[in-house]
């Protein structure tokens, strides 16, 4: 790559200094004079800088973005899933972990006894709603702070995936 | 012999053989439900129709022997069409029931349904309603709604098994497999009605939702319940042990060999498994004081190859659940190298059950090697022996002296004894008499050979590493000779 010298200015160092200054500090007070005729209902047209204040302030996600999972209950509260555990097939991270039990309704016969998610390896690649032949489980509790300070937090049971956020955080 | 014509290709067969079977030696496959080969023909379910020259109509390949100069077409246009109607015909009440089904993976409609359907439902009534979940016997489940009525249960019961439990019942969409009134799938076979329905209708109780099909890693082996030597195949979880703790078979499903069990094996063995990961004694251990200390290897090996100083007050007492491998080794160890006198083996488990079908009275899979190999069953003289004083040191293979001659009888024995050496898979009570209790593999972790009652020599694979830190008795037996200064010319 070609990179021109720097002139004798340039490597003073100072003047650039202070012509990033000279920068921020007119964006700062060109958009605080914005604001302000805003308030008084002026200069409508111009548009100012929006900051939004995470997480005091969330912007609305888009419906379709891929959100952290969660469990569709049927109406007696129970999990949809029926443990075919093609979601656990298709996972390319290996991250749903299931385990199957006998459900007490001849006509639903499965069920999952175990349903755990490893957000710390998960991909978000939503090929577990896609491949869902019963639509048990959504990418869409609109919920991106993850972050949690053990691995074992990072790992959500079946209950925490039916009521997504009801898990204590610690 | 007739020469016919499937699909371009010339065949020889004898007279008398169907289509189906022709085709399947010409590697043509012809998809079907209700033909099996170790069954009688019914033809019922129309799924192996073929275009047959010079017939006006398709024929069932499983019922129309061939003929001198016959011409077949197995990919016509009118066959294609007749397969997709007859497989929409089928499925025309078969529920979505396929996630929660345990055929699924393995099921000839999903597999059919890819290769040969591929149709959009027209279907705009309801399905009809049949049982669901019943239990019909102590290891089979039925679902009414995914059978096909190939009747191919019916046909296994009455045929093979002479129990005549199964029936079809009604008439139209409304006919169903049921159970003679009274009556319940409680025979000896059971279990294989659930590997000849091509659907899910017959499940299994043993292998219900434990794991998926797809996740399981197939070995061939051969059955160890009894001298019969049925050859099976091990189904275990390789890929997901954690829906299985502790367990890595899953089932055992018999592998066809014309010679020796069919496509059949008994309920005995297929359910025969659960002892290769339950009970596992997994580390060397001595006792020291009255109480067994976990060793090393490298510890074991080095005091037990000390004994091969004294052979003349050994006794070797070897298991007919050894493979012929193992056998071999100790053969060559104690009765060629160290001369040892008293090598028998103990014959365990020889009067069970035995039927005309595939049960022998025998239920331990290698006597007849173990006899091969010069090994006799004089058990009671080093008993004797040992009780005389004349035997100082005893090798046993997997037996729990503890059942074989009871809790005082084997305490005493024990008394008589200065070392007493235990080489097995399991930590049964009996282990707790021993000085030195080594862990071995069982037969589906090692690789080797199994005689049966006919004098048939058949292999076993190894499926997945022995378990904590087992070693094949021939490994363990190998490395004490070794130590010991011995060198046996025989592979491990």
């Amino acid at each position: 790559m070609n990179r021109s010298e720097l002139t004798f200015i340039e490597r003073l160092y100072i003047f650039e200094a202070l012509k990033g200054i000279l920068l921020t500090s007119r964006h700062f007070f060109w958009n605080l004079f914005l604001h302000t005729t805003h308030l008084f209902g002026l200069l409508k047209n111009k548009s100012a800088a929006v900051t939004v204040q995470y997480p005091d302030e969330i912007r609305p996600y888009a419906p379709r973005l891929r959100t952290r999972h969660h469990l569709v209950p049927r109406a007696d509260g129970s999990p949809r899933c029926v443990a075919c555990m093609l979601c656990e097939t298709v996972c390319p991270a290996k991250c749903i972990y299931i385990i199957a039990g006998e459900h007490p309704d001849p006509n639903v016969e499965k069920v999952a006894k175990r349903f755990d998610l490893d957000l710390g390896k998960c991909v978000y690649c939503g090929f577990c709603v896609e491949v869902c032949p019963e639509d048990a489980i959504r990418m869409d509790t609109q919920i991106m702070n993850i972050a949690a300070y053990s691995r074992e937090e990072m790992l959500l049971d079946i209950n925490e995936l039916l009521r997504p956020g009801s898990r204590k955080q610690s | 012999m007739p020469i016919l014509k499937i699909d371009g290709k010339d065949i020889e067969v004898p007279v008398g053989t169907s289509i189906i079977e022709a085709a399947k030696k010409a590697g043509i496959e012809i998809p079907h439900y209700c033909y099996h080969p170790g069954l009688s023909v019914a033809g019922n379910c129309r799924m192996c129709l073929v275009e047959v020259e010079k017939f006006p109509k398709l024929q069932i390949s499983c019922y129309t022997p061939v003929t001198e100069g016959m011409v077949v077409h197995t990919q016509s246009e009118r066959v294609k069409d007749a397969q997709q109607a007859v497989l929409e015909f089928l499925l025309v009440n078969h529920p979505l029931d396929c996630p929660v089904c345990d055929q699924s993976g393995e099921c000839e409609l999903q597999n059919y349904y890819m290769k040969y359907g591929l149709y959009d439902s027209r279907l705009m009534e309801d399905k009809v309603k049949k049982h669901k979940a019943v239990s019909i016997g102590p290891t089979v489940m039925l679902d009414g709604e995914r059978c096909v009525l190939c009747s191919r249960c019916v046909r296994f019961c009455d045929e093979v098994t002479h129990t005549h439990e199964m029936g079809i019942v009604n008439r139209g969409d409304r006919a169903e497999i049921e159970v003679a009134p009274g009556k319940e799938v409680d025979n000896d076979y059971s279990g294989n009605v659930v590997d000849i329905c091509p659907v899910g209708a017959l499940t299994d109780k043993d292998f219900r939702f434990k794991c998926r099909v797809w996740f399981l890693a197939q070995t061939p082996s051969v059955c160890p319940g009894c001298s019969r030597g049925c050859n099976i195949e091990i189904h275990w979880n390789k890929e997901r042990p954690y829906q299985t703790p502790g367990e890595r078979v899953m089932r055992l499903k018999p592998r066809f060999n014309a010679d020796v069990n069919k496509f059949w094996i008994c309920d005995e063995g297929r359910y025969n498994y659960h002892w290769i990961d339950q009970g596992r004694l997994l580390k060397p251990m001595q006792k020291r004081r009255g109480v067994p200390h976990e060793v090393s290897w490298e510890e074991a090996f080095g005091t037990l190859s000390g004994l091969f100083l004294r052979p003349q007050e050994m006794g070797v007492i070897v298991s007919t659940d050894m493979t012929n491998g193992d056998l071999a080794m100790a053969q060559q160890l104690f009765v060629s190298e160290l001369k040892v006198k008293n090598v028998a083996y103990q014959w365990i488990r020889k009067s069970g059950k035995e039927d005309e079908l595939l049960m022998k009275a025998d239920k331990t899979p290698n006597t007849r090697g173990a006899q091969a190999l010069g090994f006799e069953d004089r058990s009671g003289e080093i008993y004797e022996q040992i009780e005389k004083g004349q035997i100082k040191i005893l090798f046993l293979f997997g037996h729990n002296l503890m059942e074989i001659l009871g809790k005082d009888q084997a305490e005493k024995m024990r008394s008589h004894l200065e070392t007493l050496v235990i080489l097995g898979p399991h930590a049964h009570e009996g282990i707790n008499l021993a000085d030195w209790a080594l862990p071995s593999a069982v037969y589906a972790e090692k690789n080797g050979t199994f005689t049966n009652f006919e004098g048939r020599v058949q292999k076993i694979s190894k499926a997945f590493p022995p378990m904590g830190m087992a070693k094949s008795e021939r490994e363990i037996l190998k490395e004490m000779a070794r130590q010991a200064g011995i060198h046996i010319n025989l592979t491990v």
